[in-house]
């Protein structure tokens, strides 16, 4: 390690619609700070290697691994978690389409999902029945709850038709 | 993961600096790879250079050829329509890559310097050529299902993982690289090194060198490719076998024809000697089982993995018939 290098260095980024501070280390990923530092353990961690799609944020709209980010590298981005989706106490719809489908049974991938399921639904990915497996292939359900997942993404989709 | 120190870069040029001040620094750019390896402490890096804000992220038309900025994300260039058009099968790679949250993070130049999948590589209690030369390879004699087949050493089987990389080598990219006497051009099979006795060598980059751009020329048996990847589930895996192939016909003959195979080499592996088969002959079955045959001459299989000898010549021919026109 080079001489003199801090052990902790500031960080802002704007997490569910706030700008929060923190004073982290360099190997902080963006998961430990949402979950550890942040207080948010919604966002969960699963194989924490980039395998599972538990940790699935959005980070500036778009779906990413939170795992697999170091913290540092998002000064200034706007991150939103499962703590972050519902508006005014309303479900996001595809919160309310997960419980409707029953798209769950222990519920340790939930978030992920649905944090990926809103992200595919804004990219344009979410077609048919094999298009909404392709574009969910990220995030593993251990449960097999797969059927339910995919019948959840697609009333989402058909009613935003 | 190792404490390291973390700095952001606001140019290439201060991007470059900083990475040369620290042996065996590194860049983040999508930190998809790097944060993997740094958890396992296959990477080490006493620095890690931020350049993910560098503006390198455009897909930019030139008069005869497009420039793909290294910082473009993998979504983003698949996504996009002169890619989608002219070069369907970079798109279809690029796609057919690792998931929906992966390809928002991983970048082009990263996604060029992917590491290898090999278990025994990314397990540092095994013995690895790669991760620590000169410490031997447990792969030889190991679980080598997944190895390659195709330019392997007695220091390395590990196989290039990459999709994207193999639809870039059958449509001739160009690799372009900054560096302290400004800007080198290099073509992508001149990008990877083979294993040789060296396997800790992967690529022609120079520590403090930064990858800038990826060009692709315009040309038919670029808008006439595509890319067939084989694996052991149907998405969210690597290739067992892929093929990126480019295939134009005049009559029924094979005007021009371009070959790159994925998941059985140790960098994405450029089918020469079965392009020369193509080439000037009747398009059909009996030339595409013959160019399969010999993209698949002096494959050195192991006890796991011979199956993917077959399993390449099928993937070819089915390949290069859906190019022209029959029944994948």
């Amino acid at each position: 390690m080079p001489p003199n290098a801090p052990s902790t260095v500031p960080l802002t980024l704007r997490l569910n619609g706030r700008d929060r501070t923190f004073l982290i280390e360099p190997e902080v990923t963006l998961l430990d700070l949402i979950r550890e530092r942040a207080g948010l353990p919604g966002t969960k961690k699963g194989c924490d290697r980039g395998q599972c799609g538990a940790c699935t944020v959005l980070v500036n709209d778009r779906r990413v691994l939170a795992c697999l980010a170091l913290a540092l590298a998002h000064a200034g981005d706007r991150v939103q978690t499962i703590e972050g989706l519902a508006e005014d106490g309303t479900l996001h719809p595809m919160q309310a389409a997960f419980i409707e489908h029953d798209a769950l049974q222990c519920g340790y991938c939930t978030p992920g999902q649905i944090l990926s399921a809103v992200g595919a639904l804004r990219e344009g990915r979410v077609g048919d029945d094999d298009a909404i497996r392709e574009a969910m292939s990220g995030n593993i359900c251990r449960c097999g709850a797969y059927v339910n997942i995919v019948a959840a993404v697609r009333a989402v989709r058909e009613a935003a038709l | 993961m190792r404490p390291f120190e973390f700095v952001v870069a606001d140019s290439p040029a201060a991007a470059r600096a900083l990475l040369r001040e620290v042996p065996g620094a590194r860049y983040y750019a999508g930190g998809t790879t790097l944060v993997d390896l740094m958890k396992a402490e296959v990477e080490r890096p006493p620095r890690v250079v931020d350049i993910s804000r560098l503006p390198l992220t455009g897909v930019e038309l030139r008069a005869d050829r497009v420039r793909i900025g290294a910082l473009a994300r993998n979504s983003d260039v698949a996504d996009d329509a002169t890619i989608a058009s002219r070069f369907p099968a970079l798109a279809q790679a690029l796609r057919s890559g690792a998931s929906g949250q992966l390809r928002n993070a991983a970048t082009v130049g990263g996604n060029l310097q992917q590491r290898t999948r090999c278990p025994y590589f990314r397990e540092t209690r095994w013995r690895c050529n790669k991760r620590a030369p000169g410490s031997g390879c447990d792969a030889l004699e190991g679980f080598n299902r997944g190895h390659a087949i195709l330019g392997t050493s007695k220091a390395c089987i590990a196989t290039h993982p990459g999709d994207m990389a193999v639809a870039l080598a059958a449509l001739e990219a160009e690799v372009l690289i900054e560096g302290e006497r400004g800007e080198r051009r290099v073509a992508l099979r001149d990008f990877y090194l083979l294993p040789g006795s060296q396997p800790e060598r992967e690529t022609a980059l120079a520590h403090g060198e930064l990858i800038v751009a990826v060009e692709l020329r315009f040309a038919a048996v670029h808008e006439r490719s595509c890319y067939l990847k084989l694996r052991d589930r149907a998405s969210y895996e690597f290739a067992l076998v892929s093929v990126a192939a480019g295939l134009v016909l005049e009559g029924g003959t094979i005007a021009a024809a371009r070959l790159a195979l994925g998941g059985v080499g140790t960098v994405p592996w450029r089918a020469d000697a079965a392009e020369a088969v193509l080439i000037g002959a009747a398009a059909g079955e009996a030339v595409y089982r013959r160019a399969a045959e010999a993209a698949l001459e002096g494959a050195r299989p192991r006890p796991h993995n011979a199956f993917k000898v077959e399993l390449a010549r099928r993937a070819i021919v089915r390949a290069l018939r859906t190019l022209a026109g029959g029944a994948a």
